[in-house]
């Protein structure tokens, strides 16, 4: 059996690292190990080289309107860099504030923040912060018996975004979701995810996380990676299965 | 009229205080809130009867111990003094309070009000009563759904500051986001902070490692906790200021036991209660009790003898020593993570979360809180419950706690009796803030019905 070993980046969070974020980080990393993948975690400071070669997933979160616009000035100078990345299949989870800047633009009140334009999509800030417990069902991802899969979450937002013609992570079953109107969530493109969900996203939604894992690792290993060795999921989808209960 | 209206206003919201204590609330906002309808400036009239100083306590966390400390200190002294004791710290729960002290003539006989505000309300607040002094313990992370991001709550200080000139404003020089206050302020600052390198290791989510002035990152000669410590900026300078204030000497074993330095004079205090964030409640509380010029030596004494309010550390005996606190944001969880490491004995830990609105929603804080650290040998056992167990279940797996460590339940009270089953000397109970009169009902009840029949008995 070969040996896996998998790098994730973390990108800033010095300055992104909103409501939990980090659990992602802790969720894939820990999955990882779990299974006796080799795991490395880099986290980039906003003036560090980064080398994408190097990287199997990239993640961003959110943060505030200000930190936001730091990042976003550094990202446009390694635009060409990420987009070489996606465009060859690499793993992005941008969540929030993250998700936000992988579009054309960001529009505030006062000020347009100008995004990188990795996906067709644009956001407006609207007039009331979109807040609670919120429930999607995917349009691609299964759960373990075949359904639909749930993902579960905490959205706090006030940039409504519209996907265009993108697939959308998943439809609205509780909450507000993309803009709040249409009944998407996220943006699931090549191996993009782009979400609003916190809560932290992944360490309840196990299925997701290995979603990830798994592409990254195809991507890595393409001729030897034979797929993931199942976890027993039992406390994770007891949490999981709690908030599709009380919200559905 | 005017008068008639607000004698009724009095008797409406006194009527209201006792029906309340008949059903056994203990906080409460409805009386304010019914007297501020009949008379709207009944907190107004109230408050500017008060004959020296209304003193304002706000900041993340610490504002209720602060607060009783303060006003500890000043009715030691003999003074009366208004206080909003349980911390209910929004404009009615203020008002009720006055109200509490006020006669049936509408005659309020006080020396002090010591009043706690939650800071999203002090800009409401100010309108109706004009502090002189006013504290800020620290600015942390907490309750995002409600309060916004942290930038959100420093705007409205610095609004309600605008609305306060002449007040003095005692500030707590450890922390960058508070300390940020006073610096090119044209208030008159007093700081307080802890003087002293303890070799902490920093915790992994800080808030304000940026400089607020020049976004540069802050540097630190030393921490404390959070972004809390000797602080500096590289760039433009904003540091930690000078400190009129200074604790020094500490040592954390039992007890607290640390020097206060102010004016020149070394003045020794020992606390039989626990927390090293209690060591800046307080600093905080002494500063504000010198600068009005209370006596050193009754100090030493209200601090001993200070009884920590619900659930700060609270002891209980089951058959054993059981310790509930009240944690509710990281900054205060990873303090009290701190303090359940420092006690050497062996123990189980119990913790329940809750997520109704007066807790924040949204409880993806337990991610920004430092969970790993309990994974610690002295730990034998977790017992987990609230309405998001599942969720703190997954945290300490995560933490990477074996799963056959921790279960859950339900209902509090069976949690609580499996908890002082467990095998350790000692049992800790982590709780947010809708689970905390609950869970102190529950070890009350429980000390009581042990006693009644005898202490060799098991719960």
């Amino acid at each position: 059996m070969t040996k896996y070993s998998l790098t994730i980046g973390h990108l800033y969070p010095d300055l992104l690292n909103l409501y939990g974020d980090r659990g992602n980080i802790i969720a894939l990393q820990r999955r990882c190990i779990w299974r006796g993948i080799d795991v490395q975690i880099k986290e980039f400071k906003l003036n560090d080289d980064i080398d994408f070669s190097s990287l199997d997933i990239v993640f961003l979160g959110g943060g505030s309107d200000r930190e936001q616009l730091l990042v976003c000035n550094r990202l446009k100078e390694i635009k060409d860099d990420i987009n070489a990345y996606v465009d060859n299949n690499g793993v992005v989870i941008a969540i929030c504030g993250g998700y936000q800047l992988l579009g054309h633009y960001y529009k505030l009140k006062n000020e347009t923040i100008e995004g990188l334009s990795i996906l067709d999509i644009y956001t407006e800030s609207g007039d009331k912060r979109l807040i609670g417990n919120i429930v999607i069902e995917s349009t691609q991802l299964r759960d373990q018996k075949k359904n639909p899969l749930t993902i579960v979450g905490f959205e706090n937002h006030s940039g409504l975004t519209y996907i265009n013609n993108h697939t959308p992570l998943g439809t609205v079953k509780y909450g507000y979701g993309n803009n709040g109107k249409d009944g998407s969530e996220g943006v699931l493109y090549k191996n993009v995810i782009g979400t609003y969900l916190h809560g932290p996203l992944l360490p309840k939604n196990p299925v997701l996380t290995d979603y990830i894992l798994t592409k990254a690792l195809q991507k890595a290993y393409p001729d030897s990676f034979e797929g993931l060795e199942p976890l027993d999921d039992s406390v994770e989808n007891k949490a999981h299965e709690y908030m599709v209960k009380r919200l559905l | 009229m005017t008068y008639l209206r607000k004698l009724i206003a009095i008797w409406v919201a006194k009527a209201a205080i006792i029906a309340g204590k008949l059903m056994g609330k203990k906080s409460s906002s409805a009386p304010g809130s019914f007297a501020l309808k009949i008379y709207p400036s009944i907190l107004k009239d109230l408050s500017s009867q008060i004959k020296k100083e209304i003193i304002v306590v706000c900041g993340t966390n610490g504002k209720t111990t602060t607060n009783n400390m303060l006003c500890n200190l000043l009715t030691t002294n003999g003074y009366n003094v208004v206080c909003n004791h349980v911390g209910a710290n929004m404009l009615e729960g203020v008002t009720t309070a006055f109200i509490n002290s006020t006669g049936l003539f509408g005659n309020l006989k006080a020396d002090y009000a010591c009043i706690e505000v939650d800071e999203a309300s002090t800009i409401k607040i100010f309108d109706h009563l004009t502090p002189s002094k006013i504290i800020i313990t620290n600015l942390f992370r907490d309750q995002l759904d409600r309060y916004g991001e942290i930038d959100i709550t420093i705007k409205l200080l610095e609004k309600a500051l605008k609305k306060a000139p002449n007040a003095q404003l005692i500030l707590n020089g450890d922390d960058p986001l508070t300390a940020r206050f006073g610096w090119n302020s044209s208030h008159q600052c007093y700081y307080y902070g802890i003087d002293q390198n303890l070799n902490t290791e920093p915790s992994e989510t800080k808030e304000g490692r940026f400089c607020t002035f020049c976004g540069e990152q802050l540097q630190y000669n030393y921490y404390h906790y959070s972004q809390l410590g000797d602080f500096f900026c590289p760039s433009c300078g904003f540091k930690r200021p000078e400190l009129t204030f200074k604790a020094f000497h500490v040592n954390l074993q039992g007890g607290l036991q640390f020097d206060i330095e102010y004016n020149h004079s070394t003045i020794p205090l020992k606390v039989p209660y626990k927390g090293f964030y209690n060591i800046y409640n307080i600093l905080a509380s002494f500063s504000a009790a010198a600068l009005i010029g209370t006596d050193f030596n009754s100090m030493n004494t209200a601090f001993e003898r200070y009884k920590p309010q619900i659930g700060r550390m609270e002891s209980f005996y089951l058959g054993k020593p059981v310790i509930l606190n009240l944690s509710k944001n990281p900054a205060g969880f990873n303090q009290a993570i701190s303090t359940v490491l420092q006690d050497r004995r062996n123990k189980d830990v119990m913790i329940v979360i809750n997520d109704n609105a007066q807790d924040g929603r949204d409880i993806s804080w337990i991610w920004d809180t430092d969970f790993e650290r309990l994974a610690h040998p002295s730990i034998q056992s977790f017992v987990v419950s609230g309405i998001r167990k599942d969720d703190v279940a997954v945290r300490l797996k995560y933490a990477q706690i074996p799963l056959e460590h921790v279960t859950t339940y339900d209902n509090i009270k069976d949690a609580v009796i499996e908890l002082v089953k467990h095998s350790g000397e000692v049992c800790y109970i982590l709780v947010n803030y809708t689970a905390l009169f609950n869970t102190q009902n529950i070890l009350k009840k429980l000390e009581k019905s042990m006693k009644r029949r005898g202490t060799n008995d098991k719960v």
